[in-house]
């Protein structure tokens, strides 16, 4: 069968229309000694995409910490790898499935669960946690519902087939993800320490072996057309690039495929993601510094007539490539019938160092690997400072920003804020529980797990505020890095690791670049400070509409580890006459708060930087505190600032074994509610830094915010201790966790009291407006 | 039955797609008079377990309808022969689902009322606590237990849930904290809030919530669901005198 692709021209327009410069045409024809096949340039287009080569983003990356005495694996591989004690280890990956959901929400949102989750057990690793971070427009737009409820269903979908718990995430609206919302998948998986495996191709004569799937038409150039360009009006056009999830064949591809790395039967494994066969075949050859002969008419297909080149780029789901030795290959077969999958030989490993694809006998692609793998051209963007960024602070003097009057009605609206509200509604769609590992639910500051057999556990969590971000990249990310800690703190956990996913506009435009540049060396100095290396991330580019880019949005996962996880301590009052303390410097600000954005309408000014050496200090005091049992709860203040920090711990009491009672009576019946009697000290708004006015703002000190902050409780018995522990860390006693109403002083005068029953029910009051 | 050993064997059936086989033989490991052993759903016995529990999950991917493939799965028969001798057999979510398919309970669940799956801590009132799953039970007793599922909405036709009722064949319901079947804590609509029910012999039990998740002190789900495993271990030893 002779096919297209001998009369498909490889010239300069072919490849433009695949994605590819001319100056990367030039490079391509230099390397390949005169024009390319076909298939040999639609492979270099993905490859040399921006979605599979970082050729914008590596020299950037390099300022990351990614090396540390618990750091097994670090970026490169599938997914990097965290010594967490015992013998034990876990793999951890995020991966931005951006693009995909903004087109086909459900399966963009299921597949790019599908993706991260294949990248973990590829490792070796049994996954046991996944997270999502999402953003998406404001949700008075009908569309953005919908892309809210495709998303968070297909993640629901594909995650609770599988079996591995969603425990934590989170999710933000905010008009810059209108056009381009933002869906990032994380997973970890746990593994013997001695177990990892590594994607690289080893054994002259090793057959190479798909399982999985059959390959299909869904997902051609999806790391191209849809991962490494802006979005236009064509974006409807663009569905047939988003590849279609089964949950059922990646559960068994999971047992199967720990069974196989398990008992040795497999050299190494490789998932098929972005740009299919093509990535994965030669990032193996690469890696392994052999050659690897593929016969694209011996993989299996769902659709008869597809071309070679389509073959090799397709981005159908569930797949898996392993290098197998001849001997081991009858007990692979074995392996893969139990599970009712496929398993075909479709080349072998080679002596050449080339990537050689066979169609029919023939040769119609013959590319030096390595070249393929790692020397896409660099592009370096000349960075230029956006011209919306200011130097300082606003003035709250100013006329624009007058005192809410009742402060009590400001916190109920803060509550019940999108971005602050209760997002029960999501994460009950998920299942949290299974693998019987959880031991807290999501709702608070971070997922905790235990390690079966050990007294050992984890925690996860994810963070990043866009728009403190956009505000400053370089102070927003680094708070982005010091607030996952800090939430990993209040749970009594070390952070130890760090993923990331690095979501920004058009890398090729000036002012993006110089967001990227400094959001890089934020999270880098952040991670330095706070121990945390990164071992494992993705860049996500061209998240733009229109023209319009996103705001920089550079999440942060995090792992956190306990020697002993029975510590762990979750954010709410728990006893009546219980202690609650303020830790953290003085000092609140309205740039880039949500009270800014709720009770203003507005997005300004500039965001505090982060003391990271004071970050240091009062987390290392603060898991001191929770390994002496000496706290009853930990929370971190982060959006709408301490008002709303100490509402969400009132809100959290009302809670019996892990449900919220249904009928907020009925938490008041079972004598539930904790609230508290607060008095604030003027001085918390005297911090150096302040900008002129702030010192007569109440409303300052309730809804301002600043990185650092931490209320905690503990018994009055406690507390004596508590402050000595505390000797190095600014603490105030603030109030005393009383009653049932939440209520607020300032030198004596009442600034507001409010039934815990009412800030509950604002803050669970989202769905029923959306409905 | 009185198992020799005085421990009694359990069989987790493990259908490709099953996803809590592993939670139920974790929790079946915490109580020490009970050993778990996974049965394959190509095998064509039992192996000779003394109870089997038919695990949730995704059994085929629920393609088609949950539960409709996995009723035809070779290890069916041997349950449904297993069942036909008064063995005990507890099926779980996906479990249940399958015990519907294959005939060895009535009904049927369907999507829940919601469109939307849904994981939460729901409150199970002990309807009849005279069968060997809950005869550690009182009548009226609460026992907060997760459920997570798509389709749990249980369903069946007036007569036969008439029937039902007058042989005590609803063994558990949804209700709220203070033990009232309201609509509000009925988490997918099932008629009259049942949420567990037994066959008319009471040897084969059906829940949409998950018992095998509420077993330890220390965990996020309580221990709630001790009391439906320790019912089957005191009736498979012949502990328990229960009278349906």
């Amino acid at each position: 069968m002779t096919s297209d692709y001998v009369s498909r021209r490889a010239d300069v327009d072919a490849a433009v229309k695949l994605g590819l410069t001319a100056d990367e045409y030039a490079h391509i024809c230099e390397i390949q000694g005169g024009e390319p096949t076909y298939v040999e340039l639609a492979v270099y287009s993905l490859m040399w995409s921006e979605h599979c080569s970082y050729k914008h983003s590596k020299p950037v990356l390099s300022r990351f910490p990614t090396s540390g005495p618990r750091v097994l694996q670090g970026p490169g591989e599938n997914a990097g790898v965290v010594d967490v004690g015992d013998g034990w280890a876990v793999a951890m990956k995020v991966e931005s499935h951006n693009h995909p959901s903004a087109v086909e929400p459900f399966q963009g949102a299921a597949t790019g669960v599908g993706g991260i989750v294949r990248d973990i057990f590829t490792m070796g690793a049994r996954p046991i946690v996944s997270c999502d971070s999402l953003r998406f427009g404001e949700l008075d737009e009908p569309r953005q519902r919908y892309l809210l409820d495709g998303v968070v269903g297909g993640i629901a979908h594909y995650g609770n087939c599988l079996g591995i718990p969603t425990v934590c995430g989170e999710v933000y609206f905010e008009p810059s993800y209108e056009g381009n919302c933002l869906v990032n998948a994380m997973a970890a998986g746990l593994l013997r320490a001695d177990g990892i495996v590594r994607a690289k191709a080893a054994g002259i004569g090793n057959h190479v072996v798909l399982i999985g799937n059959k390959t299909g038409r869904d997902g051609i150039g999806g790391a191209s057309v849809l991962a490494s360009q802006e979005f236009d009006e064509t974006l409807e056009e663009k569905r047939p690039s988003v590849q279609v999830g089964d949950p059922f064949t990646e559960k068994k591809l999971i047992e199967a495929c720990l069974e196989l790395l398990h008992g040795r039967l497999v050299v190494s494994m490789q998932d098929l993601g972005a740009a299919g066969l093509t990535s994965s075949s030669s990032e193996m050859a690469s890696k392994g510094m052999v050659g690897l002969d593929i016969h694209a008419d011996r993989v299996p297909l769902r659709e008869a007539d597809m071309e070679p080149w389509e073959i090799m780029i397709s981005e159908s789901q569930e797949r898996m490539l392993s290098i197998v030795a001849p001997a081991k290959l009858a007990a692979v077969r074995e392996v893969c019938e139990r599970w009712d999958l496929d398993c075909t030989v479709i080349g072998e490993v080679t002596d050449t160092k080339m990537l050689r694809i066979w169609w029919h006998g023939e040769v119609v692609g013959d590319i030096p690997a390595r070249r393929l793998a790692d020397e896409a051209p660099i592009v370096r963007t000349p960075s230029v400072k956006p011209a919306y960024l200011v130097d300082d602070p606003v003035a709250v003097t100013d006329a624009g920003y007058p005192p809410a009057a009742d402060l009590g009605a400001a916190l109920a609206e803060l509550l019940a804020a999108p971005n602050v509200a209760d997002k029960r509604w999501a994460w009950e769609q998920y299942d949290y529980i299974v693998q019987a590992n959880t031991m807290q639910i999501p709702g608070g500051d971070a997922a905790v797990l235990r390690i079966k057999g050990t007294p050992r556990g984890i925690a996860f969590t994810n963070d990043c505020n866009g728009r403190q971000c956009y505000l400053d990249p370089y102070r927003g990310a680094k708070a982005a890095v010091a607030e996952a800690a800090r939430n990993l703190s209040c749970a009594g956990a070390l952070p130890v690791a760090v993923t990331d996913c690095l979501n920004f506009g058009n890398p090729e435009k000036g002012d993006i670049f110089w967001q990227f540049e400094q959001a890089v060396e934020g999270m880098a100095q952040a991670c330095e400070a706070l121990d945390t290396p990164v071992v494992s991330g993705n860049v996500s580019f061209y998240n733009e509409s229109f023209g319009k880019a996103i705001y920089p949005t550079p999440m942060v996962g995090m792992l956190g580890l306990y020697d002993d996880v029975s510590v762990h301590i979750d954010h709410s009052f728990k006893d009546e006459g219980d202690v609650v303390l303020l830790l953290g410097p003085d000092g609140a600000w309205i740039d880039g708060s949500e009270y800014q954005k709720v009770h203003y309408g507005r997005v300004e000014g500039r965001i505090p930087d982060v003391d990271l050496e004071a970050e240091r200090r009062l987390q290392a005091a603060l898991r001191a505190a929770i390994g002496r049992r000496l706290l009853k709860s930990a929370h971190d203040c982060a959006e709408g600032g301490l008002a709303v920090a100490l509402a969400e711990c009132a809100i959290g009491s009302g809670v019996n074994g892990g449900t919220r009672y249904a009928d907020p009576e009925a938490a008041g019946a079972a004598g539930r509610w904790r609230g508290a009697d607060i008095g604030l000290p003027e001085a918390l708004l005297a911090a150096p830094g302040q900008p002129p006015g702030a010192a007569g703002r109440p409303d300052l000190a309730l809804f301002g915010e600043a990185p650092t902050r931490v209320v905690v409780t503990c018994a009055a018995d406690d507390v004596g201790t508590l402050e000595t522990l505390l000797a190095d860390v600014p603490h105030r006693r603030i109030g005393v966790v009383t009653g049932e109403d939440l209520r607020c002083t300032m030198a004596g005068n009442e600034l507001f009291s409010v039934p815990v029953s009412a800030l509950c029910a604002a803050y669970e009051s989202l769905p029923d407006r959306l409905a | 039955m009185s198992p020799a050993s005085g421990r009694v064997r359990f069989g987790v059936v493990v259908f490709p797609g099953s996803n809590c086989d592993t939670d139920a033989h974790h929790a079946i490991s915490t109580f020490p008079d009970a050993t778990a052993q996974y049965l394959w759903h190509k095998d064509t016995d039992l192996a000779g377990v003394d109870a089997v529990i038919l695990p949730g999950g995704f059994s085929y991917g629920d393609y088609l309808r949950c539960g409709a493939i996995a009723r035809f799965s070779p290890i069916m028969q041997a349950v449904r022969d297993f069942a036909a001798d008064g063995g005990l057999v507890i099926g779980i979510c996906n479990g249940f689902q399958i015990l519907v398919e294959s005939g060895l309970l009535p009904g049927g669940l369907l999507r829940n009322m919601g469109l939307k799956f849904v994981c939460r801590y729901v409150n199970l009132r002990v309807e009849n606590p005279a069968t060997p799953f809950t005869h550690t039970c009182r009548e009226g007793d609460l026992l907060r237990i997760i459920v997570k599922h798509n389709e749990g909405n249980y369903a069946v036709d007036p007569t036969t849930l008439a029937q039902m009722k007058a042989r005590g064949q609803i063994v558990l319901r949804y209700a709220d904290a203070h033990g009232k079947l309201t609509p509000a804590a009925n988490p997918n609509g099932s008629v009259e809030n049942i949420a567990g029910i037994c066959n008319e012999t009471f040897n084969v039990f059906g829940m949409m919530p998950h018992p095998e998740n509420s077993v330890e002190a220390h965990m996020a789900g309580g221990t709630d669901g001790r009391t439906i495993f320790q019912a089957m271990i005191d009736s498979a030893l012949g502990r328990a005198e229960v009278k349906a």
